[in-house]
């Protein structure tokens, strides 16, 4: 017999808020997105809590999970982008933000912050793209493709699995990102309530708000 | 050190105790989509508990009647003994009526019975196909307890949440501006299918091997079988 106290229980603590995060690689772009929704379990609190943050040029961090944990990891981030970027009196780069979070979780390795991270940038030299997930104590994942995070990620490995091409231009990228996002998070509770979408390119940035269904 | 284990009465200890779970789970996706004359249901090969692998070509596809197939997932025990009951009461009702049952009063047949066993539910995930008194497709989809719902299409077992989104998407045409949804072909719903295989196989461990297709149009049935990765 399946324990349905569980089920109707909080399952797990990066399940509390809700909330989802995907990033894609195109040709010579990237693109990130987010829901809006923030809630405690099935109730909705707010619909317009975004968990993507610019950190840098042409770089951006998505930090879905515990609420509570999107925003401290964010300012603790922040915190020490600031420090290498007096200390070093430059930005920081994609990969080099990726060994700070590294470094930021596993920190907290044995009392996590409850964060599976996903970070989309361009390289500010060579323009090269980069996509890279996280989990919440700081071990990488930098696939070719795309990287997912948040409580449909089952979604949305499905849609970007078959909606996913090579090389693809920044409007097809945008379109293939918004349909993967907005179509997993509508068959999940637990996110959805709008999507914001940015589009990283060499001379641009380009964010857009997507209308979707509100429930 | 025996004897200290020796001191320890028998009454110290904890009651030994059996721990038994009457359910367990064995993967399988299944998939089905109806047109206006057609209906097509698909299934993958593998059964599965955990990290095993039990078969590589068990498909989940069960014939009812010539126009109604029934796709159950879940625990593999309870798709067999439910099919098996399924298949004696439909036996009676032939016997019955001089004729085979239709597909929507195989529908309700489904739906009773599983209620009947709401506090002991079998855990299988249905989804009953066929062709309706008009001949059109039709695809009811189940939960265990017995709750349908009729569809035109429906994706049930491990691979769900992974399928059932695309599908929203490239046959409903949800969240697109200005585009109508495609009327629904067999070329279309094949192509739908295997794409959805394709993926699901792709990222889970439990959907993989092969994908059977069978199409049910009033010509009578056929079914084709399609490779998929087996890591």
């Amino acid at each position: 017999m399946p324990d349905f106290s569980e089920i109707f229980s909080l399952q797990s603590i990066l399940n509390y808020n809700g909330g989802c995060v995907v990033a894609m690689r195109g040709k010579n772009c990237v693109a990130i997105a987010c829901d809006l929704r923030f809630g405690v379990q099935a109730q909705t609190i707010s619909t317009d809590f975004e968990r993507v943050f610019e950190v840098g040029p042409h770089l951006y961090i998505g930090l879905p999970g515990l609420a509570t944990d999107t925003q401290t990891v964010f300012q603790r981030l922040q915190f020490r982008i600031k420090m290498y970027e007096m200390r070093e009196g430059r930005r920081v780069k994609p990969r080099t933000l990726m060994a700070m979070v590294q470094n930021l979780l596993y920190e907290r390795r044995f009392g996590p912050y409850f964060v599976e991270p996903v970070i989309a940038g361009l390289h500010p030299t060579t323009k090269e793209p980069y996509i890279c997930a996280l989990d919440l104590i700081g071990c990488e994942c930098e696939p070719e493709d795309f990287v997912v995070s948040g409580t449909c990620s089952e979604s949305l490995y499905g849609m970007c699995e078959t909606t996913w091409r090579e090389d693809m231009e920044p409007d097809d990228l945008f379109e293939c990102i918004s349909q993967s996002l907005v179509n997993a998070f509508d068959r999940d509770a637990l996110s959805g309530w709008g999507a914001v979408v940015h589009v990283i390119e060499q001379d641009k940035v380009t964010t857009r708000y997507l209308k979707c269904r509100q429930d | 050190m025996a004897t200290e284990v020796m001191e320890v009465g028998d009454y110290m200890r904890d009651p030994r105790k059996h721990h038994f779970s009457p359910y367990m789970d064995n993967g399988g996706t299944t998939v089905a989509i109806a047109g206006d004359d057609f209906v097509m249901v698909a299934s993958d090969l593998r059964l599965s508990r955990g990290f095993n692998i039990f078969s590589r070509e068990q498909s989940k596809i069960f014939g009812l009647t010539p126009k109604t197939m029934l796709a159950s997932t879940g625990c593999w025990a309870d798709v067999l003994t439910l099919n098996k009951v399924l298949q004696a009461r439909l036996t009676m009702y032939s016997h019955e009526h001089h004729d085979v049952m239709s597909t929507t009063a195989v529908a309700q047949l489904l739906s009773t019975m599983l209620y009947w066993r709401r506090f002991f539910p079998y855990y299988v995930s249905n989804i009953l196909v066929g062709l309706d008194e008009e001949g059109k497709g039709v695809v009811y989809h189940y939960d265990p307890v017995g709750h349908m719902e009729k569809l035109t299409y429906s994706a049930a077992g491990a691979s769900v949440s992974q399928i059932q989104p695309l599908l929203d998407n490239q046959i409903d045409a949800l969240n697109m501006k200005n585009v109508t949804p495609p009327k629904m072909t067999k070329e279309l719903a094949h192509q739908l299918i295997h794409d959805a295989f394709i993926s699901a196989a792709e990222r889970d461990i439990n959907t993989g091997d092969g994908v059977i297709i069978h199409t049910i149009t009033k010509e009578g049935t056929s079914e084709e079988k399609i490779k998929l990765r087996r890591d």
